[in-house]
C-alpha cells in the first residue's frame, strides 16, 4: 500500500499528534512509514504541516500533486498546500478560519467561503468539519485533532483499519485524556457516516 | 522519529551517559533516551552544550561509552572543548551529535557541521534517513573508539524528526567503563603534547578515509556505463532516489564526508565526465571533489553551487530536485501533475506569533508602555520571546546569538550616551548563557535594565526542565536555582519581581528599573501557558465601541475581527487578562 497524507493547519492545532497517530497505526498495520513534522518556532500560530507517507518511499517529504489525502485543520492553509495533492485526491477541512495577527492588524479578514468554494472546484472529493458543532459534546475544541483522524479513518482514504486506529489512540495519549480521546475518534467516524447516508 | 532511532541506537551501542542542551531540531533524542532508560545511564540537560561535552569527555576518559546533543549553533558553544579534545583524544567512544538545520526551519544559521568536523580534523557521519541514523550512530561509537577521536555525527531537520521503523535489542545495557586511569601525559593538554598529537592525527586521518572507503554507507548505483553522474549526501540522497530510478545517472552517496574516502569516490567517478553535487548548506561535497579531481587530473566537469545549478542557501526537496537533475540529464523528469492553482484566493501571510495569552507579551507591552517616548534599545534573545519583535510589540532590536542580549545592551549603553538600555532574556537562556554578561556589566560599570522572562521552562524547544525548575531530565527533584538570589549575589542594585499580567505593576517596576542608576533587574514571572490549564476565555460586551485598541496594541491571536467586530477566539483565548486591561471602556471581561 502506498498512501501519502498530508496534515496542514496553524502551530497549535495539535497536527503533530495527529500524525504520530496515523504513522504508529499504519507501523501497528505492518506498514513502511516514513514522516516529517515542523516543530521548534513554526509551531507558534505558524503555517504548519506534517507528512505522512505510509509504505515504499525513501523520503519524508510528498513531492508535488503526490498526496491522495489532506486533512487540512484550516481553510486558507488547505489552499496553500493544494499543490501537494493528487488529482484525484481527497481533502477533509476545518470549516474555521484562524485569522493570523496580520490580517486582524491591518483591519482585514478572509471568509472560509471563497476558500472552501476554490476548493471544491479543484478536488473531487471535499470533506468540511465544523469544529465548534463537532466538538461541542467534547467540552473543548482542542480535541477537533482526533475527530478529524475519525473523519479520515471513516472516509476510508488512509486504508487504515478502525480498530487498529482507535488502539493507538488509546495507546499513544496520556491515560487521563484516554477516554475524550476516544470519543472524539468516534465523533469523527459518526459524522463521516452521517453525511455519507444523506 | 530519527531522533528516537539516534537516542536507540546510542542505548543499542552500550552508552553510559547522555549529556546535552534543547535545541530543535535535536532535543527528542535525549528525551526518548530518558523515556527507554532503566536507570542504569547517566542522562542529563546540561546548563549548555559546553558543559554537555566536557560532563561526557570526561565520562569517556573513564572508558565509558558517551553521547553529546545539540543542534548546530550548539556546536559553536561546544567547540572550545571540541577542538582540544580533538588533540587530546578520548578513550570510551564518544559522539558528539549536531543536528543541522537546512532552510533554516528554526535556527539563527545555516552553519554546516560537516565543515566542523574538517575543521576539527576529526571524523563525521552523515545519515540519510532514520534507519541510517540508527545503525550509523552504532559504527561511530565503534570509530570512536577505534580511532580514540572524539566523532561527530550530523543529522539534518528531515532525518531528525522523519519517522521510520527500527528494530531494536530487547534490552539495553551499558558497555562496562574500567574507570578513569591517571595518565596526565595523556589527559592533560599542553603544547608539546599537542604538537605530537597534530602528527598523529594527520597521520591517522588518511588511514581513516581509506577504511571509510569500504564503509557501507558510501554507495554507488544506478547507470553502470554512464559518463554522468551525481555525489550526494545526508537527505539529499534519499530525494535523489525517487527522482534518478531509470534515468541514464550514476548516484553516488558519501556517508562519511570527513576524512573523505577518496579511493571510494576515485573508484566511482571513473569514466565520468560529468558530476552534478547536490547537498544542503555549505558545497562541501563539492570543494572536496574539486580538490580531489585536481590532485588527480580527473577530466571532470564539476557543476553544482558553484555553478548556481544548486541553490546555496535553503533546503531541498524532491520537488526541487526534480527539475535540477532534469536540466543535468537533459530528459523529462516530470512528477504527477499537481492541481490546477490559477484563480485561487489570495492567501494570507501567517509568521509565527506569540501564543495567545503568552505571558511573554504582556512582559514586552509592559516595558513598552514605560518607555514610550524615552530613548531605549531592547536587545533580544534566542527563545520563544524572539517572537517579541512582530508588530505590534516590535520590541526585539538585536537578535545574535544565546545570551548576547545582555552583553549588547552594554555595549548600546557605551555607544548611545543617554539612552536606556533593555535585555530580554528567558530563564533557560539566562542559565546557559545569560549570566556570565551580567557580571560584565557589573564589573565594567555599564547601566542596562536586564528583563528576565521567567516562565518556568524551556518553551521553544518543548518545554524541557532547567536548573531553575527543580526538576531534572530524569525526573529527580532537585533544590531550584533561584536566578534572584543569583543577581543578588552578584550584586544588582535593583531587583523587581512582579507578574507581567497584572500590567500596572508591571510598567511600575519597569520604570523603577530603568530610573536607577547601574544595572537593575525586573524578574517577570509567570508561567508558560502550554504548562497550566486555560483559564475561561474573555468576553466581549456590547461595551466595546470598536476602536481595536486591544488589537493595535499587543497583538493577540486570540483576538480578531469578525463580520467588522472585535471578537474573541475561544479555541486560542486562555483568559490572560491582558486585553481587559489595556480596553479603555471596560468592554472586556475575564
Amino acid at each position: 500500500m502506498n498512501k501519502d497524507i498530508l496534515l496542514c493547519g496553524v502551530g497549535g492545532q495539535g497536527i503533530v499528534l495527529v500524525s504520530k497517530l496515523l504513522a504508529a497505526s499504519a507501523m501497528a498495520a505492518g506498514e513502511t512509514v516514513h514522516s516529517a513534522e515542523t516543530i521548534g518556532m513554526a509551531q507558534r500560530g505558524g503555517s504548519v504541516t506534517s507528512h505522512v507517507r505510509i509504505g515504499e518511499s525513501y523520503s519524508p517529504l510528498i513531492p508535488s500533486g503526490c498526496a491522495e489525502l489532506m486533512l487540512a485543520f484550516e481553510p486558507a492553509e488547505a489552499v496553500r498546500n493544494l499543490p501537494l495533492l493528487n488529482q484525484n485526491g481527497t481533502v477533509i477541512v476545518s470549516s474555521q478560519p484562524v485569522m493570523p495577527v496580520t490580517a486582524s492588524l491591518s483591519g482585514g479578514s478572509y471568509q472560509a467561503g471563497p476558500m472552501l468554494e476554490f476548493l471544491k472546484t479543484r478536488v473531487k472529493k471535499v470533506i468540511t468539519a465544523n469544529p465548534a458543532e463537532l466538538c461541542a459534546p467534547l467540552g473543548s475544541v482542542r480535541y477537533f485533532n482526533v475527530v478529524m483522524l475519525g473523519i479520515a479513518v471513516a472516509a476510508g482514504v488512509t486504508g487504515l483499519p478502525e480498530e487498529i486506529v482507535r488502539q493507538s489512540v488509546e495507546s499513544r495519549v496520556p491515560e487521563k485524556f484516554r477516554e475524550i480521546n476516544a470519543k472524539a475518534l468516534k465523533i469523527g467516524i459518526d459524522y463521516y457516516n452521517s453525511i455519507e447516508g444523506m | 522519529m530519527g531522533n528516537g532511532a539516534i537516542a536507540l541506537g546510542a542505548l543499542s551501542a552500550g552508552v553510559g551517559l547522555i549529556a546535552g542542551y534543547p535545541g530543535t531540531p535535536s532535543s527528542e533524542i535525549i528525551e526518548t533516551a530518558a523515556k527507554w532508560n532503566d536507570g542504569s545511564v547517566h542522562i542529563e540537560w546540561s546548563v549548555n552544550e559546553k558543559a554537555a561535552l566536557e560532563v561526557a569527555a570526561a565520562a569517556s576518559y573513564s572508558g565509558m561509552r558517551s553521547l553529546v546533543t545539540m543542534k548546530q549553533v550548539g556546536l559553536n558553544v561546544a567547540s572550545d572543548p571540541l577542538m582540544s579534545l580533538a588533540y587530546v583524544g578520548v578513550e570510551g567512544g564518544l559522539v558528539v551529535v549536531s543536528a543541522d538545520d537546512p532552510g533554516p526551519i528554526s535556527s539563527q544559521t545555516e552553519q554546516d557541521t560537516r565543515r566542523f568536523a574538517e575543521f576539527a580534523r576529526i571524523p563525521v557521519f552523515d545519515p540519510a534517513t532514520p534507519e541510517e541514523a540508527f545503525q550509523m550512530i552504532q559504527d561511530a561509537f565503534e570509530c570512536s573508539e577505534k580511532y580514540h577521536t572524539p566523532v561527530l555525527f550530523r543529522p539534518t531537520t528531515r532525518v531528525c524528526h522523519g519517522y521510520a521503523a527500527v528494530e531494536i535489542p530487547e534490552q539495553f545495557s551499558p558497555k562496562p567503563a574500567p574507570g578513569f586511569e591517571k595518565n596526565t601525559a595523556r589527559w592533560v593538554i599542553f603544547p608539546r603534547s599537542s604538537y605530537l598529537n597534530h602528527v598523529r592525527i594527520e597521520t591517522r586521518n588518511p588511514e581513516l578515509g581509506r577504511e571509510f572507503s569500504g564503509y557501507r554507507y558510501n554507495t554507488v548505483e544506478g547507470a553502470e556505463n554512464t559518463d554522468k553522474a551525481i555525489l550526494t549526501g545526508g537527505v539529499s540522497y534519499a530525494y535523489l532516489k525517487e527522482i534518478v530510478n531509470g534515468t541514464d545517472v550514476k548516484l553516488i552517496r558519501v556517508g562519511t564526508p570527513f576524512p573523505m574516502p577518496e579511493e571510494f569516490l576515485l573508484k566511482a567517478l571513473d569514466g565520468v565526465k560529468e558530476l552534478l553535487c547536490v547537498e544542503e548548506l555549505s558545497p562541501y561535497l563539492e570543494e572536496s571533489v574539486m580538490k580531489l579531481a585536481g590532485v588527480h587530473h580527473l577530466p571532470l566537469n564539476i557543476r553544482g553551487k558553484r555553478t548556481g545549478d544548486v541553490p546555496h542557501a535553503g533546503e531541498n526537496s524532491t520537488d526541487s530536485l526534480r527539475k535540477i537533475v532534469a536540466a543535468f540529464i537533459g530528459a523529462d523528469l516530470a512528477g504527477s501533475q499537481p492541481v490546477d492553482m490559477t484563480d485561487a484566493p489570495a492567501l494570507p501571510v501567517r509568521p509565527p506569533v506569540l501564543c495567545a495569552g503568552c505571558p511573554h507579551r504582556a512582559s514586552f507591552y509592559a516595558v513598552k508602555v514605560a518607555m514610550k517616548g524615552k530613548k531605549a534599545n531592547f536587545c533580544g534573545d534566542i527563545g520563544c520571546y524572539t517572537l517579541g519583535n512582530a508588530m505590534p510589540l516590535d520590541m526585539v532590536d538585536t537578535c545574535l546569538c544565546m545570551g548576547a542580549g545582555v552583553t549588547m545592551a552594554q555595549g548600546l549603553h557605551w555607544a548611545n550616551p543617554g539612552s536606556v538600555n533593555f535585555a530580554f532574556i528567558g530563564d533557560s537562556t539566562f542559565f546557559a548563557s545569560g549570566m556570565t554578561g551580567v557580571v560584565n556589566a557589573l564589573y565594567n560599570n555599564a547601566q542596562m535594565v536586564l528583563v528576565l522572562l521567567d516562565n518556568s521552562t524551556t518553551a521553544m524547544t518543548g518545554h524541557q526542565p532547567h536548573p531553575g525548575t527543580g526538576k531534572t531530565m530524569m525526573g529527580d527533584i532537585v533544590a531550584k536555582i533561584d536566578p534572584v538570589k543569583i543577581l543578588e549575589g552578584m550584586g544588582v542594585s535593583k531587583i523587581r519581581v512582579v507578574n507581567p499580567l497584572d500590567l500596572k505593576a508591571a510598567v511600575e517596576a519597569v520604570k523603577d528599573c530603568a530610573e536607577t542608576d547601574g544595572v537593575t533587574a525586573v524578574i517577570f514571572r509567570s508561567p508558560c501557558i502550554a504548562g497550566v490549564k486555560p483559564g475561561k476565555p474573555a468576553e466581549i460586551s456590547e461595551k466595546c465601541v470598536q476602536c481595536k485598541k486591544c488589537i493595535r496594541e499587543i497583538g493577540c491571536p486570540g483576538l480578531v475581527i469578525r463580520d467588522g467586530k472585535v471578537a474573541v477566539d475561544g479555541s486560542l483565548c486562555n483568559g490572560c487578562g491582558l486585553c481587559a486591561q489595556i480596553c479603555p471602556t471596560g468592554a472586556i471581561k475575564v
